[in-house]
């Protein structure tokens, strides 16, 4: 009885999350190609999906690493990048008090993806939420892991031109800022990171362009906060 | 093809993994007692589209926009992607045809 009801969790999370599937089985394996055709081996680019679990952080990464960027570079491009996150958590701190030993994997697997899932489907009522919940992470992860091994293959056999990929990176955040004028609906924020950015490019070299342009960014966020907050 | 040391690798890993954890962790670690300040709600409304808009920069730091072809690739790229994705809204689709496109335009302009 009791494994019935497992693979009946197993089964609905698995259903919901077939959208998941197409996406970072596509995004995974643009990722190993990607990471491969800079050369980096395959097993770091699959090293990196199991660790660091983030779409647009590991596809930066790769060409940070290129650079041969230091820790502290490294360090805030991840805070800064996903602090999106912290925003997921906050949302979530009363419903995984009571995942127990499944709530340190549930905290680290937290993707964009897999919170909107969690959030927003309806399971049948019989259906314990607590298992549901995990299953979700966890197959969802293994998409993008699977994904990313057999972006690195492909592109490890096989002797694709791969010139010019890395502008998906691009495509990605211009994406990602579209879908953020939709919630936002205004252009303020977008024009003071487009100034700090530009600010940073005039003023330093392009391996220290990054966290300059964040600190611009931060800096003139709390200086016009009133202004900010008003439009 | 460039040459990586693995004991580097190994650290920036771990190091971009420790931070993307942090961000995830970060509210049960801080907030599972106290209430979160007020100043969280406008940083969660503000900073995103701030930060992307200092990545789209960030990836095009290899552009050298005061030599022809000036960035105009880049440009038309984004272009392409902007409106594919205005126009049929699917994420996936956005980036492929745009990357397609982007990989189309080096090889003949």
């Amino acid at each position: 009885m009791k494994s019935q009801a497992r693979s009946r969790e197993l089964f609905a999370a698995f259903r919901d999350s077939v959208p998941v599937l197409m996406g970072y089985g596509v995004l995974g394996f643009s990722f190993g190609l990607l990471a491969v055709s800079q050369g980096l081996a395959w097993y770091w680019a699959v090293l990196m999906s199991l660790v660091i679990y983030a779409g647009a952080l590991q596809f930066l990464a790769v060409g940070m690493l290129q650079a041969k960027a230091g820790m502290l570079e490294l360090f805030a491009a991840a805070v800064f990048v996903n602090i999106r996150q912290v925003f997921y958590g906050l949302s979530l701190l009363k419903r995984f008090k009571k995942s127990g030993r499944r709530k340190p994997y549930l905290i680290f697997a937290l993707t964009d993806e897999t919170y909107a899932l969690m959030t927003s489907t309806r399971p049948d009522p019989r259906i314990k939420r607590r298992r549901y919940d995990f299953y979700l992470a966890l197959l969802n992860q293994t998409y993008w892991v699977l994904g990313t091994a057999a972006g690195a293959l492909f592109g490890t056999m096989t002797d694709f031109d791969t010139r010019g990929i890395d502008f998906a990176l691009t495509a990605l955040f211009v994406v990602l800022a579209m879908e953020q004028y939709k919630i936002r609906r205004s252009w303020t924020p977008f024009l003071l990171g487009a100034g700090a950015s530009i600010a940073a490019m005039l003023l330093v070299s392009m391996d220290r362009m990054l966290l300059t342009a964040i600190a611009l960014a931060l800096a003139g966020m709390f200086l016009f906060k009133k202004r900010i907050e008003s439009d | 093809m460039i040459e990586y040391d693995s004991l580097y690798l190994a650290e920036a890993v771990a190091v971009l993994a420790l931070g993307n954890l942090l961000t995830r962790a970060a509210p049960f670690l801080f907030f599972s007692r106290r209430k979160p300040p007020s100043v969280i709600g406008f940083v969660e409304r503000n900073f995103p589209p701030l930060i992307l808009t200092i990545l789209i920069f960030y990836t095009l730091g290899g552009v050298d926009f005061t030599e022809a072809p000036y960035g105009t690739r880049e440009l038309l790229a984004i272009l392409a992607t902007g409106l594919l994705h205005a126009w049929r809204g699917n994420y996936l689709l956005s980036i492929f045809g745009g990357t397609a496109f982007y990989m189309l335009l080096i090889r003949i302009l």
